[in-house]
């Protein structure tokens, strides 16, 4: 390809016409000014909204980048299978190895606010279904936020399935489904003595979760270490995530970008080097994309140190301490907690989005574990993390706008029927695996638990079966139309 | 909405995927690309951002050549050389 063509056309086009010429720039600096607004407003009612204001600050900076790197670890996976590209795979390793140093600075710090996942086969399941559901989606659930925000009605879909699909599976009661559970599930859930309302022996998640998932280990690689500076450094970081982070990439390359840069080079008996300048090719292959992972990495290490620092200077362990602080008790869990990872994280919020809003409609959605012992069901005004995936899409059409990207695209009924029902699928093995693609898996390989390594195993076999699936759907939808 | 794919005339065609979002706008690329023959020239025309990023690379991996490229508005308009 032209290089000339490629630098004449990459980033912001060049306009001889004032900035403010465009309306594009003028949505995106209305958006920046109402978010400070905003934040200058809840800060004169109370300094301590600032909790809050950290997430949604965050979250525009993840928009940011996931926009301009189109970095959607749907794309990771099945890219790599469908079209052979590794672009995003490798953008995805790079952000796993810059985040798990920050994160292990924030460690060495002492004010790292992550927590292990259990490990267990449920990671494989979970995220199989959830890698086959994003391949039909066109987005993971980060993707699927910042593609909201370029205006894709399609990628909003998704988010409503994954909100609501995910509200009503943690929620279903009993009936036929408890047919499903191991007798052994519902024997150790009761032997937990939660309080009654809870009903943990009914309904497939609370047995799920107090009968299985709670008999489980999760640990991480510093646990093995007796130094902090050595557990964060060595054990998370270099052990957990950049040795693998490095070996994948060089399967990435030999796999799926070797034979095209030996043949592009004319090159026909390399060597080491030849090998080695191949790797460094296929990293600075897409400049954004990698750009968009480094400042990831940074930004989300960033975020887990400011929320660590804001949790010491108010003395709390969760925002819903801070919240009965303020005089706002609605919708805390029974322990007077919300979801607040303190870093970043997709689909709680999202779940609790759908709970709020079906609990408002009448639905029963507290007596269960997910929602009535953990997380609770905020108003979404005062939902932090909720404010962090709304920062998300602002952040994603700020840069849209400026980069003259942002269009609504209004879906076809195939595109709307593939978001919903790939989205509650993304939903659905979200909860299994605890997780979606950055919770259960970026925030997990970076701070040196491996259950992220296994969740990411688990969404390659599901992309792959994915992939697949789509391949015959579009040759069976599209084969004759394409006929030469 | 439905894929338009044409030929234009001898070894000039057209995909039109306009309106479709990840994967297909790259799948379908993929496929187009594997019915052409060396030297004949695809018109592409899409609008979904993060495709063009996919499709960039397939062709740098494949050898194709971007000969032209319009990205106005969200549109984009791209002529690609088959190796």
């Amino acid at each position: 390809m032209s290089s000339d063509v490629k630098a004449a056309t990459m980033g912001v086009p060049a306009s001889a016409d004032a900035w403010y010429g465009h309306k594009g720039n003028l949505y995106a600096l209305a958006i920046v000014g109402l978010v400070t607004l905003g934040s200058v407003w809840s800060l004169a009612q109370d300094l301590r909204w600032v909790y809050l204001l950290v997430y949604i600050w965050f979250g525009i900076g993840y928009g940011i980048f996931l926009q301009y790197g189109r970095f959607c670890m749907a794309s990771a996976v099945r890219d790599l299978f469908a079209v052979r590209v590794p672009r995003m795979a490798v953008g995805m390793l790079i952000a796993v190895m810059l985040f798990s140093l920050t994160a292990a600075a924030v460690q060495v710090l002492g004010v790292n606010t992550f927590h292990p996942n259990a490990m267990g086969w449920h990671i494989l399941v979970g995220a199989a279904i959830f890698g086959f559901g994003i391949v039909f989606t066109g987005g993971c659930a980060s993707g699927s936020l910042y593609k909201s925000g370029e205006g894709n009605i399609g990628a909003m879909l998704v988010v409503l399935s994954i909100s609501f699909s995910q509200a009503i599976y943690v929620t279903m009661d009993g009936g036929w489904l408890n047919k499903l559970i191991p007798a052994s599930w519902t024997a150790s859930a009761a032997a937990k003595g939660m309080p009654e309302e809870l009903s943990v022996t009914q309904g497939w998640f609370d047995q799920f979760t107090a009968g299985y998932v709670w008999d489980l280990q999760g640990s991480q690689l510093s646990n093995h270490f007796e130094s902090v500076f050595s557990g964060a450094f060595l054990g998370n970081a270099l052990l957990g995530a950049i040795l693998p982070s490095l070996l994948l990439m060089i399967v990435l390359y030999q796999t799926a970008y070797r034979k095209g840069y030996l043949r592009r080079y004319k090159i026909t008996a390399p060597g080491l080097g030849d090998h080695l300048r191949g790797i460094w090719s296929m990293v600075t292959a897409s400049r954004n994309t990698a750009i968009a992972g480094l400042a990831l990495g940074v930004l989300a290490g960033g975020h887990m140190w400011a929320t660590g620092a804001l949790r010491e200077h108010y003395e709390i362990f969760n925002f819903g301490e801070l919240l009965v602080d303020m005089g706002h008790t609605a919708g805390l869990s029974i322990q007077d907690t919300v979801f607040d990872p303190g870093y970043w994280y997709i689909t709680t919020q999202e779940a609790q989005w759908g709970a709020w809003l079906l609990d408002k409609a009448g639905m029963q959605m507290t007596d269960s574990i997910y929602f009535g012992l953990d997380n609770g069901i905020p108003n979404p005004l005062i939902n932090a993390p909720g404010w962090m995936s709304i920062g998300i899409i602002l952040g994603a059409a700020l840069i849209a706008l400026v980069r003259r990207e942002f269009k609504w695209k209004v879906p076809s009924l195939e595109t709307a029927m593939f978001a919903l029902i790939g989205g509650a699928l993304m939903g659905l093995g979200a909860r299994i695996a605890m997780g979606c693609n950055i919770g259960a898996f970026f925030a997990t390989v970076t701070n040196g638990d491996m259950s992220g390594w296994v969740f990411l195993a688990g969404m390659a076999v599901g992309g792959w079966l994915g992939v697949k699936g789509f391949n015959a759907w579009m040759n069976w939808r599209a084969g004759d139309d394409l006929a030469i | 909405m439905a894929v338009k794919f044409e030929k234009v005339s001898d070894h000039d065609y057209t995909l039109d995927v306009t309106g479709y979002v990840c994967p297909h706008p790259q799948m379908y690329t993929k496929k187009v690309m594997g019915k052409l023959e060396s030297g004949d020239v695809l018109t592409l025309m899409f609008d979904n951002p993060s495709s063009g990023e996919s499709i960039m690379a397939m062709c740098e991996a494949d050898g194709d050549e971007l000969i032209e490229r319009s990205d106005d508005g969200g549109s984009f308009r791209w002529r690609i050389r088959k190796a």
